[in-house]
C-alpha cells in the first residue's frame, strides 16, 4: 500500500463549550482561552455562536456557547468544526453535533441526560448516542453534576450555588486533557469572589476535582489529527488507530477463515483494541479479558495452538510481561500477533503520552536467540493495513509478529477512505494437509515455515513445547540440532522479506539529506520535509514500516544521499539498529522523549542545520 | 459420547521414552489418565494435553494425543485459550504443586473462578523435584529442604480449600498408588462440565520419598483414609466401624457404637452442596485427629465459560445487522467525497 504523500499536520484544536445560558459557558470559555494564551498558544475565540450554527428553530433555544480555536501556528479565524465539544445538557449536543468533526470528542454531563431534558432537546429516544449515530465519536460521559455535588457535600452551600460550580468541573477536566496549568484560573477565582470565601473554596475544589478526574480516568483525547490535503473521491469514515488496528485484525480473520481470538489485559493506551473487539461478537470474535498480561499472551498461544488467528494487545510494561510468552511463540513457532501501543517509559512511565521507545524491546527483549517479525504502522488509518499484514505474515509463515503503534496513532484519528474487502490481499494459512507425512517441524524449503496442524485434526496428533525439539516436535538437546533449529528460525524471519515492499522515498530519489523515520512520526516528518522541498531544499524522507526484516533496497536508498538523519521519539534505538544492520553509513540522529510528537518547527530547524553544514 | 469409539490404554502412549525416575508416582498417574481417556468415548484427536514446567509437565511428550509443553506456571492460561478456541476439545492440564500454586497461582485461581471446562490434574509431591529439592507452596511447615535447611517458616496451601475459596465447582483428591481409584476420579472429573481440579498425592522417590507414607502405610491406611461418595455416609476403618460426625462446629472422627454414637449420627457426603462450607472442612481433614479425605469432594453444576462464550456470540450474531467486514466498514457515520 503506497503511503499517503499528502499529509498535513493539524496543529490547531477547536474546542466548543456549550450548555444552558445559566451554565456559565462564557466564563468557562474565557478562562480556558486566557490560560491557553498565557501558555503561548495562538488563539481565536468566538464568545457566542453565529446564528447559522444555532440549532434549528424551535428546538433548543436556550443553548449558549463559547468556542476557542488554538494552536502553535498562526490562527486567524475560529474553525467551523469542533474537535472537542463540551456539552452540559442534551440540547447542547443536539445543537452542536453537526458542527463537530467526524470522530471528534464529546464530553457531556451524564447527569443531565434524563427523560425530561432529552424530550426538551428534541430527542425521540432515550439514547441520543444511537439516535444521532454518535458511535464513532469519542464519547466521554461524565457525571458532572453528581461529582460537583459530591465534591461540595461538606460545604455549607445551597443547592443553587453548588450547581453554579459545575462549569468549573468541566473546565478542570478540559485543562487536564490539554496539559494546562490551573494557576491563572485559580487566581481569577480568588480575586473575583474575594468577598465570598466559601464560593472561592467551592469553585477551587470543583476545578481541582475536574482536573483530578481527568487524571483518574486517563482520558485520551486526540489532539493531533493528520488529514490528507487532497482527498480522493470515495466513501469515507473517521477512524482512530486503535479501532483501525482492531478492524485490521477482523479483516484478516475474515480473509483467512480463522476465528479471531484476543487475549488481553486492559492497559492505557491499548485498551480500546480490546473494547473494540469485545463489541464485535457479531463477527465471531472471542475476546478474553485475562487476569494479567502474561495470561493475555498465554491464552493467545493456546488459541494459536488450537487453530485460531490469535492476538494479544498491550503497551510497554505489559509487553515486558509478555516476553517469556513471546519467546515460547518463537520456539514453538506459533502464529500470533502482539500489538504494542507504545507509551512513554520506562516502567509505568507516562501512560497517556506517546513514545517510540519499545523498539529494542520488540526486537530483542527475550532470552535466547529469539527473532521476531517487527512491523510498525505510520498513520491512524494504516493501522488497519499493518494489523492485517501482521496477521497475514503470522498465519502464512508460522511466526509471531509484533505490531508497533503508539499512543499518538492509537488515539489520533483521520478520515479514511473505506476499503472493500474484495481489494484486500488473500491470506492462506499454512495448514497441514497430509497426515501420513506430517512432521510438526518439517519446513518449506523456500520459506522455512512449518505446517500448522491443530487438535481436532484426525491423524495429526503431535507434541510441541518450549524445549528445543527435533523435526517431529519431540525434545532434542543435541548440539547440532540446536544450531540447525536456531538457524532455521532466523532464516524463516529473514525470509519474511518476501512481504516487504521496497522502501519508498518521498521526494527526490537522491540528494543532500535523507530523513529516516519509522512508525507514527510520519505525519510530522513528511510535513517538515515537504515544507523544505517547497523552499527548494534537497531533502527526502524514507519512512519504515518493516523493521525486521528491513526492506531489501534499504542500502540502495541510503547510498544515494550525502547525509542521513534518523528521527525518532526515543534516544536512538532505530539509529543503533541501522548501524548494526546497514553499516557503512553515518547516521545522524534527532531524538525526543518528552511524551509529545515531534513538531514540524523543530524538525525544520534541525534539517536546515544539516543542510547548511 | 460416541459408542462406536473404543480405545485402550496403549492407544494413548507415545513412542517417546518415559524418563521419570524409577518408582516415581508419575508413572502410575499416567496409567490412570490413559485408562480414563480410553473410557471417555471421545475421539482421540479431540484430546489435548497441556502442561507447564516441572517433572510432571513432561507428561505431554509421553502421550500420543495433541500436546503442548508450555512455560512455567502458565499452563492454566494456555489451556484456557485452547478450550475457548475450540470448545469441542477434551483438555487435560498437567501441573504440579509449584507450577500450579506458586508461579502459576494467579492463573490457577482465575481458571477455577471462570469455570472453563478443563480437567486439571495437580501432582502434589510437596517439593520441587526438577530443581532438586526446594520447598513448594504445599510443603508442610517446618520441613527441612534444600532451600529451608532450618525448616520452612510458612504454612502450605491446601489445594482443595484454595479451589473452593476461589469459587471452584469440582475438586477431588486421590493418591498415585491407587491406580484404579484415581482412574475413576479422573473419569468423573472429565465428565464434569467446567473446571475440575484433581489433586493427586504423588511420591517423589528422590527428593521427598515417603512424604505421604503416614497416609498410605498399609498397616494404618484403613484408619487414615476416608473415601467419599456422594450420598453415602462418611465411614472408614478396616471394618467400616468409624465415621465422621459434625459436632460443635467441627468435624470429629468417632467409632460407631462407642460413646453413644450410632450410624445415624454419621454425616452423609453431599458433593453437590453449592456453598461448600462442609466440603471445605473435608478438604482440611488430616492426621493425626482425622483421616484424609479422598474422592470427589465437590461437584457442583454451574455456568461453563466456554459454553456461554459460544452462546453469547451466537445470540449477538443473530440480532446484529453486521454480518461481515464490509458491513462493519460501512456502518455508522460515513460520507461521500466526490
Amino acid at each position: 500500500m503506497a503511503k499517503e504523500a499528502n499529509v498535513v499536520e493539524k496543529e490547531e484544536v477547536f474546542v466548543r463549550f456549550s450548555g444552558d445560558s445559566g451554565d456559565g459557558m462564557q466564563l468557562t470559555g474565557t478562562l480556558f482561552s486566557d490560560t491557553l494564551a498565557l501558555g503561548g498558544n495562538d488563539i481565536s475565540t468566538f464568545p457566542d455562536f453565529p446564528s447559522e450554527i444555532r440549532a434549528p428553530q424551535g428546538t433548543v433555544a436556550g443553548v449558549s456557547g463559547f468556542q476557542v480555536n488554538f494552536g502553535n501556528t498562526k490562527i486567524s479565524t475560529p474553525g467551523d468544526y469542533a474537535d472537542v465539544l463540551v456539552a452540559m445538557n442534551p440540547a447542547a449536543i443536539k445543537a452542536n453535533i453537526k458542527f463537530t468533526k467526524h470522530g471528534g470528542t464529546i464530553i457531556f454531563d451524564r447527569d443531565s441526560f434524563n427523560e425530561k431534558n432529552l424530550v426538551k432537546a428534541g430527542y425521540k429516544t432515550l439514547d441520543p448516542i444511537a439516535e444521532d449515530k454518535l458511535e464513532d465519536f469519542n464519547i466521554i460521559p461524565v457525571g458532572v453534576t453528581s461529582l460537583t455535588k459530591e465534591t461540595l457535600k461538606d460545604l455549607d452551600l445551597d443547592n443553587k450555588s453548588v450547581l453554579r460550580c459545575k462549569n468549573m468541573f468541566a473546565l478542570g477536566l478540559i485543562c487536564w486533557i490539554f496539559d494546562l496549568k490551573l494557576d491563572h484560573i485559580e487566581s481569577y477565582i480568588r480575586t473575583k469572589f474575594r468577598k465570598k470565601p466559601i464560593i472561592v473554596e467551592a469553585n477551587l475544589r470543583v476545578l481541582k476535582s475536574g482536573y483530578n478526574y481527568g487524571e483518574n480516568i486517563q482520558e485520551l483525547t486526540p489532539r493531533y489529527l493528520v488529514n490528507p490535503a487532497e482527498i480522493e473521491p470515495g466513501i469515507y469514515r473517521n477512524i482512530s488507530g486503535n479501532v483501525a488496528t482492531a478492524w485490521g485484525l477482523l479483516a484478516a480473520s475474515e480473509k483467512s477463515g480463522r476465528e479471531l481470538f484476543l487475549g488481553s489485559y486492559p492497559i492505557t493506551p491499548a485498551t480500546d483494541v480490546l473494547q473494540t473487539l469485545a463489541n464485535r461478537k457479531d463477527l465471531g470474535v472471542k475476546t478474553f479479558q485475562a487476569e494479567d498480561e502474561i495470561a493475555g499472551i498465554c491464552t493467545s498461544l493456546g488459541a494459536a495452538f488450537a487453530g485460531d488467528l490469535a492476538v494479544t494487545s498491550t503497551s510497554g510494561p505489559g509487553f515486558a510481561l509478555k516476553s517469556e510468552g513471546l519467546g515460547l511463540a518463537v520456539m514453538a513457532e506459533l502464529p500470533i500477533v502482539v500489538v504494542n501501543v507504545q507509551r512513554a517509559g520506562p516502567s509505568t512511565g507516562i501512560p497517556t503520552k506517546t513514545e517510540q521507545s519499545d523498539l529494542l524491546q520488540a526486537l530483542y527483549g527475550r532470552n535466547g536467540e529469539s527473532p521476531c517479525v517487527v512491523i510498525a504502522a505510520t498513520t491512524p488509518s494504516d493501522c488497519f493495513y499493518y494489523a492485517f499484514m501482521a496477521a497475514k505474515i503470522a498465519l502464512e509463515r508460522m511466526t509471531p509478529v509484533v505490531l508497533l503503534t503508539d499512543g499518538f496513532l492509537a488515539n489520533g484519528s483521520e478520515p479514511w477512505k473505506i476499503p472493500s474487502m474484495s481489494d484486500m490481499p488473500a491470506i492462506t494459512p499454512n495448514i497441514a494437509k497430509d497426515a501420513a507425512t506430517y512432521k510438526a517441524y518439517a519446513r518449506d524449503p523456500q520459506t522455512f515455515a512449518r505446517e500448522w496442524a491443530f487438535p481436532g485434526m484426525e491423524g495429526f496428533q503431535h507434541r510441541i513445547g518450549g524445549l528445543e525439539k527435533g523435526i517431529t516436535g519431540s525434545v532434542n538437546s543435541d548440539f547440532n540440532n540446536h544450531q540447525d533449529m536456531t538457524d532455521a528460525r532466523a532464516a524463516k524471519v529473514a525470509q519474511v522479506v518476501d512481504y516487504v515492499p521496497d522502501l519508498e522515498v518521498l521526494g527526490e530519489q537522491e540528494g543532500e539529506l535523507l530523513v529516516v523515520g519509522w512508525g507514527g512520526t510520519f505525519g510530522h516528518l513528511a510535513t517538515a520535509v515537504r515544507q523544505l522541498r517547497n523552499e527548494g531544499k534537497s531533502i527526502s524522507l524514507a519512512q519504515f514500516n518493516f523493521i525486521n526484516p528491513l526492506p531489501a533496497n534499504t542500502r540502495e536508498v541510503f547510498a544515494k544521499f550525502r547525509k542521513i538523519v534518523v528521527c525518532e521519539l526515543n534516544m536512538g534505538q532505530f539509529a543503533g539498529y541501522l548501524r548494526d544492520k546497514e553499516p557503512g553509513f553515518e547516521y545522524y540522529q534527532y531524538n525526543k522523549v518528552m511524551g509529545q510528537p515531534f513538531t514540524v518547527h523543530e524538525l525544520v530547524d534541525n534539517f536546515k542545520k544539516h543542510l547548511e553544514e | 459420547m460416541d459408542d462406536q469409539i473404543t480405545y485402550t490404554q496403549k492407544d494413548f502412549k507415545s513412542e517417546n521414552e518415559v524418563r521419570w525416575c524409577p518408582g516415581c508416582g508419575d508413572h502410575a498417574i499416567m496409567n490412570s489418565i490413559q485408562r480414563a481417556m480410553a473410557n471417555l468415548g471421545r475421539k482421540h484427536e479431540d484430546f489435548a494435553v497441556i502442561s507447564g514446567i516441572g517433572c510432571s509437565s513432561r507428561f505431554p511428550y509421553y502421550m500420543s494425543t495433541f500436546g503442548f509443553h508450555t512455560i512455567h506456571g502458565r499452563a492454566s492460561a494456555v489451556a484456557s485459550g485452547v478450550k475457548c478456541a475450540n470448545p469441542n476439545l477434551c483438555i487435560w492440564q498437567i501441573t504440579g504443586d509449584g507450577d500450579a500454586l506458586a508461579i502459576g497461582g494467579n492463573h490457577f485461581i482465575h481458571l477455577v473462578r471462570r469455570n472453563i471446562d478443563i480437567n486439571l490434574v495437580l501432582f502434589n509431591n510437596k517439593i520441587y523435584g526438577l530443581t532438586k529439592g526446594q520447598y513448594s507452596p504445599t510443603t508442610d511447615r517446618g520441613a527441612i529442604t534444600k532451600s529451608s535447611p532450618f525448616g520452612t517458616i510458612e504454612d502450605p496451601f491446601n489445594p482443595g480449600k484454595l479451589v473452593i475459596g476461589a469459587g471452584g465447582n469440582f475438586f477431588a483428591r486421590s493418591i498415585d498408588s491407587n491406580v484404579k481409584f484415581t482412574q475413576e476420579v479422573f473419569e468423573e472429573a472429565a465428565r464434569h462440565e467446567g473446571t475440575s481440579v484433581c489433586e493427586v498425592l504423588q511420591n517423589c522417590v528422590i527428593f521427598n520419598d515417603g512424604v505421604h507414607n503416614a497416609i498410605t502405610d498399609p498397616e494404618f491406611r484403613a484408619d487414615r483414609q476416608l473415601f467419599l461418595k456422594h450420598g453415602e455416609k462418611m465411614i472408614f476403618g478396616a471394618n467400616n466401624e468409624k465415621g465422621i460426625v459434625f459436632e460443635k462446629g467441627r468435624l470429629k472422627a468417632v467409632t460407631i457404637g462407642q460413646d453413644g454414637y450410632t450410624l445415624d449420627d454419621i454425616l452423609v457426603h453431599d458433593a453437590e452442596e453449592p456453598t461448600g462450607w462442609l466440603q471445605m472442612l473435608l478438604c482440611s481433614m488430616g492426621l493425626p485427629e482425622l483421616p484424609v479425605a479422598f474422592g470427589v469432594i465437590r461437584s457442583v453444576k454451574a455456568p461453563v465459560y466456554d459454553q456461554v462464550l459460544v452462546e453469547q456470540i451466537e445470540e449477538v450474531k443473530a440480532s446484529s445487522p453486521i454480518k461481515c467486514m464490509d458491513d462493519l466498514l460501512n456502518s455508522g457515520d460515513t460520507w461521500e467525497v466526490k
